[in-house]
């Protein structure tokens, strides 16, 4: 299954339902062309849903650093939320957890947000 | 599954697709538990990218050969390319703090934590990557194989 992206706003807050898998080549470009889109467009507030990401891979970690540092570069903020086992494993074991905001509730991830 | 299936393969994306699903398949008819089968499928995955992306980088004339063994060992499994090897000492610790939020370089690591042995022999004909899980119980298991 490929990568699937959509978006929708939440008291000034982006978020993206990312479905399928983050994986290398178009789960990746997927992910790095809307993250980008974004924050061209100002919204330098964006959750990460990823409830229904069945599948990443080391280049699919490396997008979702890409999309937290890019958008922290641009004086913005990027949360994930609701990890599914493997993400969340995955994201211990290369000590990223604590790198990245995680969060299992939606109204508190869109609260959050300074 | 016999006892060695090999597979020669193209330096393209779709071959790292196509190498993770043959390690599904073939992990899961030797009856790994679904974790194990998802490990081994993940380090295949990630070898096979290492072979068409890093090793015989895209080249339309070198081939990556991906062979499947089921020995006393468990399954081994071998993924080879044509291209200039690897300096193994050139590769940094993806946990090093410095190194925490690189977008790259975590495709070996991953390996190594999913995998009983992971043995890489660079070369100047290309790299050999072998990887091993022992199946439950047929083994004390461990990583002091491990390169």
């Amino acid at each position: 299954m490929s990568m699937k992206l959509s978006t929708r706003q939440v008291d000034g807050v982006t978020i993206v339902d990312c479905s399928g898998r983050i994986t290398l080549g178009e789960g990746s470009v997927t992910m790095r062309d809307t993250v980008r889109d974004l924050l061209a467009k100002g919204n330098k507030k964006i959750v990460l849903n990823l409830a229904e990401v069945n599948y990443i891979d080391s280049s699919g970690i490396g997008e979702l650093v890409s999309a937290f540092t890019t958008t922290k570069n641009q004086g913005g903020e990027l949360k994930l939320l609701h990890l599914t086992k493997k993400v969340h494993d995955l994201l211990q074991i290369t000590k990223l957890y604590t790198v990245f905001d995680v969060k299992d509730d939606e109204a508190a991830a869109v609260k959050g947000f300074k | 599954m016999e006892q060695t299936v090999s597979y020669t393969l193209d330096s393209t994306l779709d071959t790292v697709d196509h190498a993770e699903e043959k390690a599904t398949r073939i992990a899961t008819e030797l009856g790994f538990a679904e974790d194990e089968v998802m490990q081994i499928s993940m380090a295949v995955r990630e070898g096979a990218v290492n072979a068409v992306l890093h090793g015989n980088a895209y080249a339309p004339d070198k081939k990556v050969t991906l062979a499947f063994e089921r020995n006393s060992e468990g399954l081994v499994i071998t993924i080879r390319d044509q291209g200039k090897g690897i300096d193994l000492s050139s590769i940094p610790n993806p946990l090093a703090p410095e190194n925490l939020l690189k977008t790259s370089g975590r495709g070996i690591f991953l390996m190594r934590s999913f995998m009983d042995v992971v043995e890489i022999r660079p070369s100047h004909t290309g790299t050999e990557v072998k990887l091993i899980k022992h199946v439950h119980g047929a083994s004390g298991g461990g990583k002091e194989g491990s390169q």
